[in-house]
């Protein structure tokens, strides 16, 4: 993992390369984290595999996340890792809550990472997240006519209630 | 010496031996027959001491209940118990249903081993649906029953929401001695136990398929909530009232149930005493 200033240093060289690529920095719970503008995601991925003294090769995971009700809402994590070194670092992409039934919206990276198929198809079932350029972009757990993005923080939890025999006076329809 | 073969007379093959004697003499006796020893009126009395009459409808139920093939079918942890069942340990092939079938079309029970996913539940019933009139369903632990711990978006409440269950087990997961006594209590019901039967608590007489015992239409509204209809077929296959309501009788001693009574009756015997008319050995 890239100390603090080695981090400084990543975000440093993609910047003079892509203008405004790399928004900030920071460590959470031990962990490098680069925060990436969502319109240049492809750069910033591309340029950490590609680039010798990085070469971030494995693409160990893409997930999708929900910060409700922080603002930008949502947000796409790429744990990149370099096997040879064992580095890990994480690339945190930021995206705005469009409103009105709109979804987020960034680039798919599967022509990078091969492995990002399956899991933004993951991502976007489970959050909505619109990746362009994805090549079969269904749901790939819940039922292909299942509406609503399920672990979304505004989804409701679905089950039903549980009747005690505590609590049965206090569900109306259920005694009489 | 010579057995005393009065005493057997009146008995029933299902009346349980009272003495070791009595089973010593039974066993003489079949000896004897199939020696072809036995011939007249000892042989008119043995056929009538070992044959059992029933209906055609009874021993059919009675076949069945003994043969319940479950699919081999399972959905989660559920099955781990369910797949231990068959294991020596617990052995359901002594109730007849150790026999998974690869294919629905052979199966007659299908147990819910675990929670069914709202994207597992059309493959469910779709495999219900091929299975073949008899069927019955097991919902095997809370999760299929109730939906259980995961009351969430992914998860049907309750697997009777999409298919009707004959006997739910309780549980997370329920032991394999569990999972058989549910088998047991489906056994009751095939062998035609009337309040078992979830065709007449769904109200849902007739709906057996190829059975169409009145036309389209014809049914009258007042059935629902009241007795069945005249012509209406009630359980599976079941052909009256009558004879749903008359006690059923387990046709045939387990081995448990055969040593056990086997044990009683040595128990009761008096350990001092002059030994029984009946001889243990021919040179006694």
């Amino acid at each position: 993992m890239p100390d603090a200033p080695g981090l400084e240093l990543i975000a440093h060289e993609i910047n003079s390369r892509h203008e405004g690529a790399i928004v900030g920095t920071a460590f959470e719970h031990g962990q490098a984290v680069l925060l990436a503008d969502p319109g240049l995601i492809r750069e910033t991925l591309g340029f950490l595999r590609d680039e010798p003294a990085h070469a971030y090769r494995f693409l160990a995971s893409v997930h999708g996340a929900d910060y409700l009700p922080a603002a930008p809402r949502f947000a796409v994590h790429y744990e990149l890792l370099n096997m040879p070194r064992v580095e890990r670092l994480r690339v945190k992409a930021l995206l705005a809550d469009p409103g009105d039934d709109g979804l987020p919206e960034l680039d798919s990276v599967v022509d990078l990472f091969p492995t990002a198929d399956f899991q933004e198809r993951e991502a976007h079932d489970f959050f909505g997240i619109v990746f362009r350029g994805h090549p079969d972009l269904r749901r790939i757990l819940m039922p292909e006519d299942y509406v609503g993005w399920p672990q979304r923080r505004d989804f409701p939890i679905g089950g039903e209630p549980v009747i005690f025999t505590a609590t049965e006076d206090t569900v109306p329809g259920w005694t009489r | 010496m010579e057995v005393e073969r009065t005493k057997l007379r009146g008995l029933s093959p299902l009346d349980r031996p009272r003495s070791p004697a009595e089973l010593r003499v039974r066993q003489l006796r079949a000896r004897d027959m199939l020696r072809g020893d036995l011939e007249g009126a000892d042989l008119d009395e043995y056929v009538e001491s070992r044959v059992l009459t029933t209906t055609l409808e009874r021993a059919q139920s009675w076949a069945r209940g003994n043969s319940l093939f479950p699919a081999t079918f399972g959905l989660a942890c559920c099955a781990i118990e369910m797949m231990s069942m068959v294991s020596a340990r617990y052995d359901t092939s002594r109730f007849g249903a150790e026999v998974f079938r690869a294919s629905p079309r052979q199966a007659d029970m299908l147990i819910l081993s675990g929670r069914v996913s709202i994207k597992m539940a059309p493959v469910v019933r779709r495999i219900y649906d091929q299975m073949l009139e008899p069927k019955w369903v097991l919902s095997m632990g809370a999760c299929s029953s109730s939906g259980g711990m995961f009351a969430n978006y992914a998860v049907v409440q309750g697997a009777d929401k999409f298919l009707p269950v004959d006997i739910h087990i309780p549980g997370c997961p329920p032991r394999p001695e569990a999972l058989i006594y549910g088998i047991l209590k489906l056994q009751r019901k095939v062998f035609g136990d009337p309040d078992l039967g979830w065709r007449e608590r769904y109200r849902a007489g007739g709906t057996e398929e190829g059975r169409r015992p009145w036309k389209a239409g014809a049914l009258p509204v007042e059935r629902v909530g009241s007795a069945p209809a005249a012509g209406i077929v009630t359980g599976h296959g079941q052909p009256g009232a009558a004879q749903l309501d008359a006690p059923v009788g387990h046709p045939q001693l387990t081995g448990h149930e055969a040593r056990d009574a086997y044990e009683e009756a040595e128990e009761d015997e008096p350990a001092a005493g002059p030994r029984p008319a009946v001889g243990w050995r021919d040179d006694a």
